[in-house]
């Protein structure tokens, strides 16, 4: 349940935010979370409603985009969707890939009141 | 400025949540998300981060990489389920490393969720041991390495030491006499999960992914995540292959699915078999760190 951390994580970057910008309350934050950043959703989610509690993140909407994996195919020269790890390239079959997209996990912006 | 009266006011955007027409200077007062100008009442502004929330951590893992290279260490995550015999490959290495590279420092930093049991095994080998006791954690992060790499004897080699809590800002660059720093291994056992660990830097020169064939051959597909950010992978127990359902081959086709230049080795810790090339890889990876270091 590393979902626990990684709201932990949010909740500091947005605070750290709010005490630099000086607001008081987040209406809406959104998130970006790779399809192969390892992240569970529902999960992450569930620990962000908790640690959030008396804290001006506190009944934010919370949208969280998911771009798709992607990886470098040795055998096609060339970049390919990667829907999860431990699936061929979706051109040749192959299984020579190296992940090098879609797996981060990054806070990109938020709506606020002062 | 307004250079009519001078008044500061650029002509530019008008006050915080009001939207002003750029062609017509027309300001709408309605156009935050309430669609109302109610005075006294704050309107919705935006704020952009593009943070990685995982940036800080990387940070403090960017300084233990630091730190580590500064002290001649060569430090390896060792991550795998519970009961993959981390810590028994690790005291079998310790042996045969005191054996057969009397002068390498070695040393462990153990996770776990509760008690020391791993780092009084460790202890029991005579090597330096730490344990991080992660309470409901179940992962190690850069900042707990960070503390236990503190309060190891490693950290103290070819330095002149330091109290604890100076803040660690102290130029690296300098100071060391780099070339007669003897090398030094640093195993950090990470918390047995297969899962969350894969996520976290530590400033490890590598991550090692142990499995043992007690466990089932399609772990790498169930757990990509980890077989993907590790460099090697360890099979352990290979002496048990005649009991067991375990087709070796086939693991490292699908550990090769998730990462395609994994290397793999096949040992078992309790009866020593395929320790030299786990013991040529490690000293083979000190030996990379060294270099590194010579040429920085």
């Amino acid at each position: 349940m590393h979902e626990m951390s990684l709201a932990g994580g949010i909740l500091k970057l947005v605070e750290d935010a709010s005490r630099r910008e000086g607001f008081g309350r987040v209406a809406q934050l959104r998130l970006e979370a790779g399809k192969l950043a390892g992240v569970e959703l529902s999960a992450l989610r569930f620990a962000l409603e908790v640690v959030s509690r008396g804290t001006c993140l506190e009944a934010a909407q919370i949208v969280i985009d998911e771009p798709p994996g992607q990886g470098w195919c040795v055998n096609c020269a060339q970049n390919v969707q990667v829907h999860e790890r431990g699936q061929p390239c979706p051109l040749c079959g192959g299984w020579q890939l190296m992940t090098n997209g879609g797996d981060r996990l990054r806070v990109v912006d938020m709506q606020v009141l002062d | 400025m307004c250079v009519v009266c001078g008044c500061g006011n650029p002509g530019g955007p008008g006050p915080a949540g009001v939207a002003v027409d750029a062609k017509t200077g027309d300001l709408h007062f309605g156009a935050g998300a309430a669609r109302v100008s109610v005075p006294g009442m704050s309107q919705q502004r935006a704020i952009k981060l593009e943070a990685d929330v995982l940036g800080e951590n990387d940070r403090i893992a960017a300084r233990n990489r630091e730190h580590f290279a500064a002290h001649g260490v060569t430090a390896l995550n060792l991550v795998s389920s519970p009961g993959s015999g981390k810590t028994t490959l690790l005291c079998a290495t310790i042996e045969l490393l005191k054996q057969y590279e009397p002068g390498l420092g070695v040393a462990v930093i153990e996770g776990d969720q509760q008690t020391t049991n791993d780092a009084d095994r460790i202890r029991a080998t005579g090597a330096a041991a730490v344990q991080v006791n992660t309470g409901k954690g179940c992962h190690l992060d850069a900042p707990m390495v960070e503390a236990a790499f503190a309060q190891l004897p490693l950290h103290g080699h070819a330095h002149h030491h330091h109290g604890l809590g100076d803040g660690h800002d102290h130029g690296h660059a300098h100071g060391h006499d780099h070339d007669a720093m003897p090398a030094q291994l640093l195993f950090i056992e990470n918390v047995g999960n297969l899962v969350c660990p894969a996520m976290w830097d530590l400033g490890e020169q590598a991550k090692v992914v142990i499995l043992s064939v007690t466990e089932g051959e399609d772990k790498p597909l169930k757990y990509p995540d980890m077989f993907a950010a590790a460099q090697l992978m360890v099979l352990n127990k290979v002496d048990l292959l005649p009991h067991v359902d375990f087709d070796v081959e086939r693991c490292i086709e699908y550990a090769r699915r998730v990462n395609p230049a994994i290397e793999v080795l096949q040992v078992s810790a309790t009866r020593r078999h395929g320790m030299n090339a786990w013991l040529d890889w490690l000293l083979a990876r000190t030996r990379a760190g060294a270099e590194a270091r010579e040429c920085a």
